[in-house]
């Protein structure tokens, strides 16, 4: 053991750095926050754990957080499905592979406040594109800055347009990398194309999926920016996501200390579910 | 250099116990190669820093849940989470 060449330590040193300064310090000073009240001025006043209590039986909170998780449940029963369906369409060989693969790409590569500012002005009613079709050509009521139902489908589609594309290549990547000898195989059999799919794509596709699942999970539970641009958190509460509610109080009201509380619960959540989820999908693998 | 982070002591003795219990893998990791693998009673294949992650994220939810449904004081809890990391290290 001793011989061996310890040099590979130094080069992760830089990395461990990175993250000291932009992770670690940050969310132990979140972690101080969380138990002091602060009126500004760098003065700050023990409260002990009052602001968790506080946070975890709070109406408000509670409501939060189910938005947050229905949010993120309809995006990942939309988004995962789509993503492979799509996948599974796009061509595997000439002209079309690099034309499709940018096409995928590119809702991915406009900034998340872009996207806000762009979903807001394509679904305004009156001046808006979808907007204006849906209300004046369908004839169907639709006004998202009015209607909490109107502004949901709204976030969940903009959503659903920037990131299917995640799903999709990353579904894409794991399908090429599948031999031909499998569908082979599966041609001699005589196997049908759902039974390709049941024990050959999606198999071969799992590992992928799960980075992808547990991308978009932490994405959309995280999410911020989007909604905010479009929505606001409005009409009223009924988009306020739990980021959008975080910022609200700590940036809003300035309440350093609740806010710090709050985000710790977030992170717990957001840490245990993408374990859960990680361990329940690889448990297999490992063993 | 320090007061923006706002430091309190309780604080810094949750830090100094996480960071503790870090070291202490790290040595024994030294001293005993291979994080001593095994299968637990969930089924799962765990090192000692699986446990160790387990234990701390088991513990937070045991007092979160605690005081969201119980409150002051923490006595419980505390009970609760050493036991939780003892079964952590013990048994999965």
């Amino acid at each position: 053991m001793k011989t061996e060449n310890q040099k590979a330590w130094f080069f992760v040193l830089p990395v461990l750095i990175l993250v000291a300064f932009n992770a670690l310090i940050p969310m132990m000073t979140v972690v101080n926050y969380s138990v002091q009240e602060t009126f500004g001025n760098n003065l700050f006043f023990w409260e002990g754990l009052t602001w968790f209590e506080q946070i975890l039986r709070s109406e408000r909170f509670h409501a939060a957080l189910g938005r947050q998780f229905l949010f993120t449940f309809l995006i990942l029963i939309i988004e995962v499905p789509l993503g492979i369906a799509i996948a599974l369409s796009m061509p595997r060989k000439g002209f079309w592979v690099p034309v499709c693969l940018v096409l995928m790409a590119l809702p991915m590569l406009i900034p998340w406040n872009v996207v806000g500012a762009m979903w807001n002005i394509f679904a305004l009613p009156d001046i808006g594109l979808l907007g204006y079709f849906i209300n004046h050509v369908l004839g169907i009521s639709y006004d998202m800055t009015q209607n909490p139902f109107a502004a949901w489908v709204t976030i969940i589609t903009m959503d659903v347009w920037h990131w299917t594309s995640l799903v999709v290549l990353l579904a894409y990547a794991g399908l090429v990398s599948i031999p031909d000898a499998y569908y082979q195989a599966a041609k001699i059999d005589g196997a049908s194309n759902w039974s390709v799919f049941r024990y050959i794509q999606l198999p071969k596709m799992k590992n992928v999926l799960t980075i992808a699942i547990l991308l978009r999970f932490m994405d959309s539970f995280n999410i911020y920016t989007e909604p905010f641009v479009l929505t606001g958190g409005g009409p009223g509460n009924s988009t306020t996501l739990l980021s959008i509610d975080l910022v609200k109080i700590a940036l809003g009201q300035f309440d350093l200390g609740p806010a710090a509380a709050m985000s710790l619960i977030y992170f717990a959540i957001t840490l245990l579910v993408s374990w859960v989820f990680y361990t329940v999908m690889t448990k297999d693998d490992l063993n | 250099m320090l007061s923006w982070m706002a430091w309190t002591w309780p604080t810094a003795f949750v830090f100094i116990g996480i960071f503790t219990g870090i070291a202490i893998l790290t040595i024994t990791e030294i001293k005993y190669p291979g994080g001593a693998e095994r299968q637990g009673v969930l089924g799962l294949t765990t090192t000692r820093g699986d446990r160790y992650f387990l234990s701390l994220l088991g513990t937070s939810f045991i007092f979160l849940i605690w005081l969201g449904l119980i409150g002051m004081p923490l006595w419980g809890p505390l009970a609760i989470s050493i036991a939780w990391g003892v079964f952590c290290f013990w048994k999965v």
